[in-house]
Order: structure tokens, then C-alpha cells, then sequence
């Protein structure tokens, strides 16, 4: 049955809001008012300033949106963001929001439940892997109960995918010069 | 970035200390609580250790009187409530001493203890780790779980394919079972479709492995570098064991 599930949900992931639209409405819910737009939705400059772009809703930093070094940080001055939002430099290198829309290949489509509880809980990548970076708030959310992790995971693979990979976070300047990658 | 690593261990302690953190204080609050002085067990060692920065490891395992291991799935040895494990991690002196110890409830535990300088006393660390003076790095309780809780049984060194005399895998791919398997299987990342436990690893036939293993093993960019947990020195005899591998399997 898991089987059934879990293959009905990664071929048509839209079938999964019809699971449980009431996990799902309180997912949509907690995502709007827990301000995940505000970094995973490039933003764009509308007529009152900028906005985001719900064409584009939660799909991470645009991965044609190529970004030149980032200033350098002077004196109290330690964080710098892109115009979309969605590119934070500051002393822990360069982040880029992830693609949190339930595309296979570049969002969150082949996570599992467990892998997204894991990611928020530990503020590592699937739960194991590396660190998730500021402005993350991690500290904050990892205190996300059981039931509203679950919601937020169902509402995320129930929006439509988005195709846009993200690239992988830059390290600090200090870090590079003793590295090679 | 070091410095603030350990103002949070620090910061972590305290309340810890002061038995206010929920779950912590259930914890054994020294090595010698957990009854490694005073229980029966065996010494035991891994055909695939883990390369941690080159301490020198001791293992141990304690069994309840009259339990067994049931090792009917060679994938998945089912421990007895009650068992308890030790690994004591060394650089000259004992720095620091992990513990794993299944309840009654089927769950397990998880906890380290950091060694004294004089070596007289263990006592629990910090919830969030620590970094020693020498740059060692204390795991968080999070961290533990990261690696222990990848596959169904959180025990990584005591298993069939640990254990088995002549050894089911050698070479590259039995210690990419023994530093990788553990997150890079299908119970903890199974939309990676990628797997380093045994059996079944033949990650030659990756080609973003072939493309990033070595590089990710040299690297020290904490967000590149594998593993990702536990390693800070680079595993220069592994690396060359890798660039082997690759060589070998084109």
C-alpha cells in the first residue's frame, strides 16, 4: 500500500493533495505565515517595489540568475542579499535558497517525509549531509512539531513543480584559498 | 567560526549541566553510569572502521545474561533490550567515549562522554558537541543520529558484513561501507537511487561519483567535503585507496 502510494505520488504529485486537503491547506497555512517565500520565491520589482514572483512560487535561487562576487563585507555591514532575494552572502560564504517545489530532478520531488523532517531538524541537508546556512532559520524551525512538518511536506508536494536547479552554496573566501574543490 | 562552535557547546552545556534540558537529563550523567566499569563485555573490532581523523578506537559490547543476538536477517541483526556498546576514541589519551544502549522499549540511546585531561573521569557532552583544543570534534546528539539512524539498526560496527571472517567486501568497497554506507543507502536516502553499503555497492558505474569522491574526500570546505560528519583531517591511505579503485574500474 505504501508502494501504491509512494509510486502514485512521485508520477502525479498533484494526486497527492487529494490524500488529506486538510494536512495540505494547514501546510499552505504554515509556509505563508512562517515567511518561506521571503527567500524560496525570487522576487522581482513590481510597481510598488519589490515583489514576489509566484510564477516561480518557492522554487529557489533561478539558476540563470548568474550573480558576480559578492561585496565585500565592511565593518558591521556582514550580510549582503541578491535582488531576488534568494543569494545571502555573509561570513558563512554564499547560500542560495533551495527549490522547494516537488520537481524530481531539482526540488523536493524524491524526498521522502522522514528525509524533509530530518533536513529541519538536524539543519542538515537530508538530515545527514551538509550544514543548511543562514538566513535559514533553523534554530527557530527545527522546534516545528511532528504534525506541522508533515503538513508543511504534504503542501509542498502538492504545488506545481518547478524545474530550476540551484547551485551548490559557496564557501567562504578564507576557505577557498586553502581548498581545492 | 571555531570559537562560536565552542560558545554554543559551552552555551549547550549549562543547562545540561543544571538538568533542565528535556531528555538530556536522562542521560547517564558519567561514563561510569552507563555501567562500563562494572558490566560484563566484549572487545570487538570492525572489518571496515570508520576513519576519525586518526583516533586510535576500542569497542566494546555488553550483552544482558541469557539474551542473544537473533541474526536471522543478515541485513538487520535484531539486538536484545539491554544491550549496550562503547567505542572509546584516542590521541594518545582517551579524548572521548560514545555509548549506544537499547531500551526497553525497542528504541535506542545515543550519548558520548568527554574525557578528562588527568583521564580519570568521563562525563556527558554537550547536546550540541564540542571542539577540543586540539580541533577534534565532539559530535552533537544530532550528529549521532545523522549517521546511526541510516540504516534500520543504528549499530554500525557490530553486523554481519562488520564481522564476517573472511570479509564480504575488501578493499574500496568495504570501506565505502564502513564511511559511507551508513547515510548512502536506501533506508536513509532512497530518491538518491545511489547506494555505498554492502551488499550491492558499485559506485564506479556513477559518474557523479567518479567526477566528485576523490575531490569531496581532499576537500576541507565544510560543505563539500565527505563524510560530512566526524572527519576533519582528510584520510590520505583512504583517498588512495579510492583513486585505486577508480583506476582499477573504469
Amino acid at each position: 500500500m505504501k508502494t501504491l502510494a509512494l509510486a502514485i505520488g512521485l508520477s502525479i504529485p498533484f494526486l497527492a493533495l487529494a490524500n488529506d486537503p486538510a494536512k495540505v491547506e494547514r501546510g499552505k497555512y504554515v509556509v505563508t505565515v512562517s515567511g518561506c517565500n521571503d527567500c524560496h520565491t525570487p522576487w522581482k520589482m513590481g510597481d510598488k517595489g519589490p515583489e514576489p514572483d509566484y510564477t516561480r512560487m518557492l522554487s529557489g535561487h533561478p539558476e540563470e540568475f548568474v550573480l558576480p562576487p559578492a561585496p565585500k563585507q565592511q565593518g558591521p555591514w556582514i550580510v549582503s542579499a541578491a535582488a531576488t532575494n534568494t543569494a545571502w552572502a555573509g561570513p558563512w560564504g554564499v547560500s542560495f535558497t533551495a527549490n522547494l517545489t516537488p520537481d524530481a530532478e531539482t526540488g523536493l520531488g524524491k524526498w521522502t517525509l522522514r528525509n524533509f523532517k530530518e533536513t529541519i531538524r538536524t539543519g542538515r541537508h537530508l538530515g545527514r549531509g551538509r550544514p543548511i546556512l543562514p538566513p535559514m532559520p533553523i534554530p527557530m524551525y527545527k522546534h516545528f512539531t511532528d504534525a506541522d512538518l508533515e503538513a508543511i511536506y504534504a503542501y509542498l508536494q502538492s504545488i506545481p513543480p518547478v524545474k530550476n536547479k540551484v547551485p551548490d552554496p559557496l564557501p567562504p573566501a578564507t576557505t577557498v584559498a586553502e581548498t581545492k574543490r | 567560526m571555531r570559537a562560536i562552535a565552542i560558545a554554543i557547546g559551552l552555551a549547550a552545556w549549562l543547562p545540561i549541566m543544571a538538568g533542565t534540558t528535556p531528555g538530556a537529563s536522562a542521560l547517564p550523567p558519567t561514563l561510569a553510569d552507563t555501567g562500563f566499569y562494572d558490566l560484563p563485555k566484549e572487545p570487538f573490532e570492525p572489518n571496515h572502521p570508520l576513519w576519525t581523523d586518526g583516533a586510535t578506537k576500542s569497542r566494546w559490547i555488553h550483552l544482558p545474561p541469557g539474551t542473544s543476538i537473533d541474526k536471522s536477517n543478515p541485513q538487520a541483526w535484531d539486538f536484545p533490550v539491554g544491550t549496550k556498546l562503547w567505542k572509546e576514541f584516542a590521541f594518545e589519551r582517551a579524548v572521548e567515549t560514545r555509548f549506544i544502549e537499547r531500551m526497553a522499549d525497542g528504541t535506542w540511546r545515543f550519548a558520548t562522554y568527554a574525557w578528562n585531561p588527568a583521564g580519570t573521569e568521563a562525563r556527558l557532552a554537550p547536546e550540541d558537541g564540542a571542539t577540543l583544543e586540539s580541533g577534534f570534534r565532539i559530535p552533537s546528539r544530532a550528529d549521532c543520529l545523522a549517521c546511526h539512524e541510516g540504516p534500520v539498526v543504528p549499530v554500525l560496527g557490530y553486523s554481519a558484513v562488520q564481522l564476517a571472517s573472511p570479509p564480504v567486501a575488501t578493499g574500496a568497497l568495504g570501506y565505502f561501507h564502513g564511511n559511507c554506507g551508513h547515510c548512502h543507502n536506501e533506508n536513509a536516502l532512497p530518491g538518491t537511487g545511489f547506494t555505498l553499503a554492502q551488499p550491492g555497492a558499485n559506485p564506479a558505474v556513477s559518474a557523479k561519483f567518479r567526477a566528485q569522491a576523490v575531490a569531496r574526500m581532499k576537500s576541507h570546505d565544510a560543505l563539500f567535503r565527505m563524510p560530512p560528519i566526524g572527519v576533519q583531517v582528510p584520510d590520505r591511505e583512504g583517498i588512495r585507496l579510492i583513486e585505486r579503485y577508480l583506476q582499477e574500474n573504469p
